[in-house]
């Protein structure tokens, strides 16, 4: 069925293009039309349900992010992706679905908190997970997993406690091999060694 | 004695302001905060009232938010695991096997009769682990503390199953990627099929006390109206989107693990409201029962996990102490994970709570490179700014238990 | 009551036992613990269980979950803490009446737990004092029943007297918090 549906996307629109994927129909489609395409794969097409928005962040590439959506058809039964890259690098935007569905609402809240993509159009776009002044993006590749030092936001705790947000201890963890190489270098082993006493000495 | 003033049926606000212009009334802002003993989780409901009468309502999530996300960035595909168990922790065995397929999805990897036969009995119990949670605290919500009482035994009973099977009571961690940690114990199918039994007598008193009770009717009935539209526009999925109407069951739609060899039938719901949603979850319990004694009834022998997957799943022990092959095999797998090749992939799985979705990104290795969790009751929560204004303060609880959420996998 | 305590011979002495007053209010304090469940995580789940029928932290006087921190001695912390939910916890303590105390359930309360990211406080001791940990993810209900044993043993020792007549001691966080 899916065969089907690919070519007559395909033949439609012409901005489309496929897009690799390892199980359902995958498709490519720039930012400016992506509106357009939704409404029209909502109404006429029946994909009414929007599973996921989310995005990823591709580093050193051009274009660093690409947003990815997930549709299913109840009638039909079928799963769609479709991606949709980010013209800008350093602030990327993209058109915001909630007119269409409002599952993009929270969804799109969550991309923009974790990701830093903006969405236009969207109602009330401020962040979900972290708190509302939290400077960074933590999904972010060059964000590091442990995170940064950041002062917490309510002053009367952090004037009993002295808290602030700290960078977790790694301890040199977490220990993932580095990928292909000799065994001897890939082997996972601590990326930051200050901790060990004898290194350090 | 004041004058009687004629009103029309209106706001409180409005109908006060009408009667006497010297009265003006104001909204009050109440904050039903992050510790709360009604909420399941820490969700916040930042609430402006009139009277009794809830005007606006913004929830705030937030409160768990781990950085899962993140973390799977830096594990292997099977370092991964413990953390998935933590997502919806109602029932940690269901969440194993729906990430353990979408890794597998990656590879293109079929598993064993065997092994796909035991992720059913785990999906299954743990379905009737998280509605039996899912109808007692209702109940306990609703006033009824004995409804409460009555399912947390049944489900130590089932603590008692997984602690057998995978050595913890919950968080298991059981199914690795190509398989599952080590196959049932002896005896282990013959006491599921007790506890079985023990359960129905329970579900059917749960249902004398609660199902045709006046108070309880009274308290959910119309209630927490979500209808068809609104419900797929919201993206909700599970037991809340068939109570409104729709038909869509993972299950029967997409079958994975061999559902399509089972019997058995998925309940939809007439109204959309609080009642409705519990006597889903009810009948749902009833369902995995049957689902259940059908594949205890037929369950195949063979392997228990895939054994052609070789850089996928870890040899036997046996041949790893003895054999240099498996040893150097081992060693590969443990320190580099298991190898995927390139490629993206979604996968959902029919959760108690709905769809849980899965999507990984892989540049090849055993590391991914991005892997985003659908979490059902994230897109469940979304529809509360839209469904509790209209309706009174006592009404919160009974919403918020209907639509049975965990935080942990909304946050994540 | 503590043997070097009890003195009492009732012909001459009549219906009165004469003791320290630190082991009364130790005693008293110590059987009617009222936690206050801070349920953020999973560890919720096993502190449920630990209330239920089977395991019955009732046996101890500790049925009554009282969820106002008005109303409650013990602030069992059961679930992960993240930075957005730390002020919370902290508020909520600072709410409760002297005297107080503090579980940290499970391994994300005591030190973090697996998530080390960064949303997450590494060990509730940075925002509050601590009493007793209790290791595990999540810790069985005998576990957690085993604390708060050692809780009541904590309690049995304490200065209450000298507590009440001066004012109740501030109980410092942990000093390397601040890093």
């Amino acid at each position: 069925m899916s065969e089907i549906e690919k070519s007559e996307l395909l033949d439609r629109f012409n901005y489309l293009s496929e897009r690799e994927s390892s199980d359902h129909l995958a498709l490519n489609c720039p930012a400016e039309q992506l509106i357009e395409f939704c409404t029209v794969l909502r109404d006429e097409f029946q994909f009414d349900l929007l599973l996921d928005v989310t995005a990823i962040d591709w580093d050193v590439a051009t274009p660093r992010f690409t947003g990815v959506y997930h549709f299913y058809s109840t009638v039909k039964q079928m799963y769609l992706r479709v991606a949709s890259d980010c013209v800008d690098n350093i602030k990327p935007t993209l058109p915001s679905l909630v007119p269409l569905y409002s599952a993009a609402d929270w969804h799109e809240r969550e991309t923009y908190d974790l990701m830093g993509i903006h969405y236009e159009g969207h109602p009330n776009l401020k962040r979900i997970l972290m708190w509302d002044s939290y400077p960074y993006h933590p999904l972010r590749k060059d964000f590091p997993l442990a995170g940064i030092e950041t002062p917490l936001p309510a002053e009367d705790v952090v004037e009993q406690t002295n808290l602030q947000v700290s960078a977790a201890p790694m301890m040199g963890g977490p220990f993932v091999s580095s990928g292909d190489g000799k065994m001897s270098q890939t082997e996972p082993k601590a990326k930051d060694e200050s901790w060990n006493e004898e290194k350090g000495k | 004695m004041g004058e009687v003033k004629e009103v029309s049926v209106g706001d409180i606000g409005s109908r006060a302001t009408e009667a006497d212009p010297k009265l003006k009334a104001e909204t009050m802002a109440l904050n039903v905060g992050p510790s709360h003993p009604s909420t399941h989780g820490v969700l916040r409901l930042m609430m402006q009232l009139d009277g009794d009468l809830i005007k606006e309502c913004e929830p705030v999530i937030g409160y768990l938010h781990r950085g899962d996300e993140k973390i799977a960035e830096n594990m292997t595909y099977n370092q991964f695991i413990p953390y998935t168990d933590r997502l919806d922790y109602l029932a940690p065995l269901s969440n194993n096997v729906a990430y353990a397929m979408a890794v597998e999805k990656l590879a293109n990897l079929e598993v064993p009769d065997r092994c796909q036969a035991i992720r059913v009995i785990c999906c299954e119990l743990a379905r009737i682990s998280s509605h039996l949670l899912g109808v007692g605290v209702y109940g306990m919500d609703a006033g009824s503390w004995t409804v409460f009482m009555y399912t947390f035994t049944e489900r130590e009973k089932l603590y008692t199953l997984f602690e057998e099977l995978t050595g913890a009571r919950f968080t298991t961690s059981y199914t690795r990627i190509g398989g599952v940690a080590r196959d049932i114990p002896d005896g282990w199918l013959g006491r599921v099929d007790t506890f079985c039994k023990g359960v129905l007598p329970i579900l059917n008193q749960v249902d004398k006390m609660l199902t045709r009770n006046r108070i309880f009717m009274d308290r959910t009935v119309g209630i927490g109206v979500i209808s068809k539209e609104k419900a797929l526009s919201y993206g909700m999925t599970g037991p809340n989107l068939r109570a409104a109407g729709v038909d869509l069951d993972l299950r029967k739609d997409k079958p994975y693990l061999g559902y399509e060899n089972y019997d058995f039938e998925v309940p939809i719901g007439l109204n959309g409201d609080c009642y409705d949603r519990y006597l889903m979850r009810a009948e749902e319990i009833k369902q995995s029962v049957g689902i259940i004694r059908q594949v205890i009834g037929s369950f195949p022998e063979g392997p228990y996990y895939a054994e052609d997957a070789k850089k996928i799943f870890a040899p036997p022990k046996d041949k790893i102490l003895t054999s240099m092959e498996e040893l150097i095999q081992n060693f590969m797998l443990v320190t580099e994970g298991p190898q995927m090749p390139k490629g993206e992939v979604y996968f959902e799985a029919e959760n108690p709570k709905g769809s849980l979705g899965f999507y990984v990104v892989s540049k090849g290795g055993g590391v991914p490179y991005r892997m985003k969790i659908r979490g059902p009751s994230f897109c469940n929560l979304s529809i509360l700014s839209e469904l509790l204004p209209g309706h009174f303060l006592t009404d919160i609880t009974v919403i918020l238990g209907s639509l049975d959420f965990v935080m942990g996998e909304c946050d994540r | 009551m503590n043997k070097q305590t009890v003195a009492y011979d009732s012909k001459v002495e009549g219906e009165v036992i004469v003791t320290r007053a630190d082991a009364v209010i130790n005693w008293i304090r110590k059987n009617s613990v009222w936690p206050m469940p801070m349920g953020l995580a999973c560890c919720a789940i096993e502190l449920m269980a630990a209330g239920g029928s089977r395991f019955d932290i009732s046996r101890f006087g500790m049925e009554v979950m009282r969820f106002s921190p008005r109303q409650a001695d013990c602030m069992i912390v059961a679930g992960t803490v993240t930075y957005k939910m730390a002020e919370v916890v902290r508020r909520i303590y600072e709410q409760m009446g002297d005297p107080k105390w503090v579980v940290a359930m499970g391994a994300c309360a005591s030190s973090g737990g697996m998530y080390r990211s960064y949303a997450t406080l590494q060990g509730v001791d940075r925002v509050v004092p601590v009493d007793v940990y209790v290791s595990g993810c999540p810790p069985r209900p005998e576990a957690l029943l085993d604390a708060m044993i050692k809780l009541q043993e904590k309690i049995k020792n304490e200065n209450s007297v000298k507590n009440l007549l001066t004012k109740h001691p501030i109980k410092k966080i942990r000093k390397d918090a601040v890093s």
